[in-house]
């Protein structure tokens, strides 16, 4: 490996003044930071948008504020924030910003400008988001998939000036998800550190870098969709839109598609599900593999499991459509590569397991959430196994069934490794450990109240209860134990809610309070943790680049001093 | 520790969850058996490898959990980067088990997509937040139909110069009657946005789309009443948009058929003024009804 790129001072801005250093950053560590709390900060949003359609679900009637329309812009919006702008953003936008240059050796992503302005942009699509709910008519209710018709037709809420703030800010986020996108990937092919091949990089840079490649495939999908429907609904195009009626009367528009559209949303939003959960993956297998003081088990296997897992995923989407109406034919295909995939994602909860089994762990805050994280995966991984067996996905789709499947896997999975990580890197990111009572407290409220949540939700999926309902009403086949059920799991859902606080107390005060960390508080072996200032300065690495002589995995290596060898560590002539 | 046994206890909680949970399948009233089949072996499956990870994840918990120094021995993880050997046997178990749950699913779904050429047709059409249907009467043909015909007296939309469509049965915002033990291909339209026609004892389910003509079959099995629900978001009304499903047997179904208006009673009826609408309505379409259903 070259060492021009990565060792060159030079194209290091250095910032002069207060706002060079903390507002227009090109800091790739500040640039994460600002992603981080602008993606945390609207992910309140959505949490608090789903604490309002529990209360609706779980007591209906009692809240004579929240409507029909409501309920809908609370479903959309919600999934819409948790997905993209939480999700998406805090995991690339966030982690891969502040891990990549310091888990590769860099002092920078390589575009430093670009990543100044792909945040700016990120910022600007979540203000035009948050706009939405200002607007008259308020924000889409089309539900996150937006599917037209209805998305901008009579009849759904947000359908005049909702929708058209959801789909500028989604071309928005998709020109800020791009220019980051392209550092990531960028950064990682040319500025590794000398030593750092590809097959020692640890998998946290393994599932951001596949991820962004992912998104740069399957975002233009969902731009030139959100594109296309701004025509149908501002210019009277009819992509979209066949000849068919409005309230009543019939419209101007004619021969377009409908299922158009959902391939589109679907050729993004199934790789979306998997840009989502590959840094997740990656994260989790380091968290797993420093606690349990052991290698990753497999660590070859891991690389090629994420990259096949993100080649796949691209041939999968239209499992989301076997009863949308497209060709029926279509079910034979989708249903065998999406359950073709379920292999590599397999083995890779076969490794975390192999990687825990003879380990020597350590049960502190970060591995427990990745411990709770492998449960709820494999919960959630097993139910997308019958929405994926198409047959069966016919009485389940559209269910609760698939609420319960999709929370399980992408939302509470993902958001447990992001706290892992959060807890696991605070440590270096501020200097400052946590609150070990409260992380604890915090996780077991977190861990066993979603499983109370969505684990019930299965069961009333099966029974066929529909999602999306803003009431279920009297009906036959429904008994009144649903409706005691669900006023449960609105009680463990605002339990679960009102538990964060102790989270975001535990951050805040640390931050001030908390005792200095030392800065390998774990024993890591990865670049990240051997930086010579804790948290690490501009540039990262001082004078000179670090050098790696051996993977990121050396954890209780025979015959060696310690229980892990830093990469930067020379190897012996001992051979360790 | 405690981590371990949540976890364990958490595998135990979620079987006696499904033994004792009070929710499960509608007792289901059609010939999808095999897709309660299918969705039987995907369980089995599944729950034997949500058991058996979990159960191993909780062991090694314990088992390898960091214990400090004791007389000198310190607990130390095992070094092995990989065990190649190991990996390709998970990877074709694995592989078993999936092509295990996939034959049924494929199966089931040949199955659904293949309707037997005997099933008669009949349409349900959609609109925000109504369902209403149309039956092909004695010519067993549905004539064509397209939103461009919808008037006050024609609210599904047939053309008035299709001979076929005369003898059609039409029923608006009533019940759908089914006679059991028939199979029965459900055409679907919809007049305005996305739909779902989902009876959840029938299992079956199909989206209604604008602009085309989708399907699905089967037979009833079981005589009642069930209710139709919207399966597709379809705006504010969604959660209401709720129909009625009679199985009843083939002579009460005859009964029922008679009393019903065709639509050829309806031009009958229809006011001479209204009648020239629809007619004006059919002949201003240039385009042709590209999507008849015969
Ligand atoms: C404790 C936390 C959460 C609770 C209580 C919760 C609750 C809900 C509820 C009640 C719905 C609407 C169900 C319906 O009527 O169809 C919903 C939908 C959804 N949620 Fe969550 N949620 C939580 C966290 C998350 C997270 C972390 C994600 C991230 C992926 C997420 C993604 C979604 C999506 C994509 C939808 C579907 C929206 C749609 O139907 O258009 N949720 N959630
Ligand atoms: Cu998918
Ligand atoms: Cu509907």
């Amino acid at each position: 490996m070259a060492t021009t790129l990565a060792d060159d001072l030079r194209p290091l801005h250095h910032p002069h003044s207060w706002v060079t250093r903390y507002v227009w950053s090109q800091d790739h560590k500040v640039i994460a930071i600002q992603y981080s709390c602008t993606a945390i900060g609207i992910g309140l949003v959505a949490l608090v948008l789903s604490a309002l359609m529990r209360l609706q679900l779980g007591f209906p009637g009692a809240f004579p504020a929240i409507q029909p329309d409501n309920y809908l812009q609370f479903v959309s919006m919600h999934g819409m924030i948790m997905v993209v702008y939480l999700l998406t953003a805090l995991l690339l936008g966030g982690f891969g910003n502040y891990l990549i240059p310091l888990m590769i050796g860099a002092r920078d992503m390589v575009f430093p400008f670009v990543n100044m302005l792909s945040y700016w942009f990120y910022l600007l699509s979540v203000i035009v988001l948050v706009a939405g709910f200002f607007v008259p008519g308020g924000p889409t209710g089309a539900g996150w998939t937006l599917y037209p018709p209805q998305a901008i037709s009579e009849g759904t809420p947000g359908h005049q000036w909702g929708i058209v703030t959801m789909l500028v800010s989604l071309a928005i986020f998709v020109a800020a998800f791009t220019m980051g996108g392209l550092n990531y990937v960028t950064t990682v092919l040319q500025a590794r550190t000398k030593g750092m091949t590809l097959m020692r990089m640890p998998l946290s840079v393994w599932g951001i870098f596949t991820a962004s490649v992912m998104g740069l495939l399957a975002f233009p999908a969902l731009f030139v969709a959100a594109i296309m429907m701004l025509f149908d609904h501002l210019a009277g195009t009819s992509f979209f839109m066949p000849t068919m009626q409005s309230m009543g009367a019939i419209t101007p528009t004619e021969g377009g598609s409908p299922l158009l559209f959902q391939h589109l949303f679907w050729f993004f939003g199934h790789p979306e599900v998997y840009i989502v959960a590959l840094p997740a993956f990656g994260i989790v297998s380091d968290l797993i593999s420093v606690h349990a003081r052991r290698n990753i088990f497999g660590y070859r296997m891991m690389v090629w499991a994420i990259v096949i897992i993100g080649a796949l995923s691209f041939l999968v989407w239209a499992h989301h459509m076997y009863v949308s109406g497209m060709n029926p034919y279509f079910g034979f295909f989708f249903a065998t590569s999406t359950l073709i995939i379920a292999i590599p994602t397999a083995i890779k909860v076969y490794n975390w397991l192999l990687t825990l089994w003879r380990g020597d762990i350590h049960l502190r805050v970060p591995m427990l959430f990745a411990i709770a994280f492998i449960f709820t995966f494999i919960h959630g991984g097993l139910s997308g196994l019958f929405l994926g067996n198409v047959s069966v996905d016919v009485p389940l789709s559209d269910t609760f069934f698939v609420v319960a499947h999709f929370h399980m896997v992408m939302g509470v999975s993902p958001v447990l490794v992001i706290f892992g990580a959060i807890y696991h890197w605070y440590p270096k990111i501020f200097g400052r450990m946590w609150n070990d009572t409260l992380g604890k407290v915090h996780f077991w409220i977190t861990f066993l109240g979603v499983y109370a949540i969505f684990l019930p939700m299965h069961y009333l999926g099966i029974l066929g209860v529909p999602r999306r309902y803003y009431a279920l009403g009297e009906t036959a086949f429904i008994p009144q134990s649903v409706h005691l059920a669900n006023a449960w799991i609105s009680v463990a859902a605002l339990i679960v809610f009102c538990a964060q606080g102790l989270f975001f107390f535990n951050m805040i005060w640390s931050l001030f309070r908390g005792p200095r960390a030392d800065p390998n508080p774990w024993g890591a072996a990865s670049l990240e943790w051997q930086t010579p200032d804790t948290p690490p300065a501009h540039g990262n690495w001082g004078a000179k680049l670090p050098v790696v002589y051996r993977w990121a995995y050396d954890y209780s290596v025979p015959g060696a001093a310690r229980d892990f060898i830093p990469q930067t560590e020379p190897r012996t002539e001992l051979g360790a | 520790m405690p981590v371990a046994v949540a976890i364990a206890m958490l595998v135990v909680g979620s079987v006696a969850f499904h033994l004792f949970s009070p929710w499960w399948r509608t007792p289901i009233a059609s010939n999808w058996g095999s897709i309660d089949s299918a969705l039987d072996v995907t369980l089995w499956i599944c729950a034997a490898a949500f058991v058996g990870l979990n159960l191993f994840l909780a062991w090694t918990l314990v088992k390898y959990r960091h214990r400090p120094e004791y007389r000198g021995l310190r607990h130390k993880a095992h070094y092995e980067p990989e065990n190649a050997s190991l990996e390709k046997r998970l990877t074709f178990w694995t592989a078993i088990g999936i092509a295990g749950m996939l034959a049924p699913g494929l199966a089931a779904w040949g199955k659904y997509v293949s309707v037997p050429h005997e099933a008669t047709v009949i349409e349900a059409v959609g609109q925000q937040w109504q369902w209403s249907f149309r039956y092909p009467g004695p010519d067993g043909v549905l004539g064509a139909a397209g939103v461009k015909f919808v008037t006050q007296d024609n609210g599904l939309g047939l053309d008035p110069l299709d001979p076929y469509g005369r003898d059609d049965i039409v029923v608006e915002s009533g019940d759908l009657h089914l006679p059991i033990g028939k199979s029965v291909k459900i055409v679907l339209r919809s007049k305005d946005v996305l739909h779902d026609f989902y009876v959840p004892e029938f299992r079956a389910k199909m989206d209604l789309v604008p602009g085309i003509v989708t399907y699905f079959w089967l037979t009833p099995t079981k005589t009642g009443t069930f209710d139709i629900l919207c399966a597709e978001l379809c705006g504010t009304g969604h959660h209401a948009m709720r129909g009625k499903v009679v199985v009843e047997d083939p002579k009460a179904f005859a009964r029922w058929q008679a009393q019903q208006t065709s639509f050829g009673q309806i031009l009958a009826e229809a006011p001479p003024a209204a009648m020239s609408i629809l007619i004006i309505k059919a002949n201003a379409c240039s385009t042709p009804a590209s999507w008849s259903i015969r």
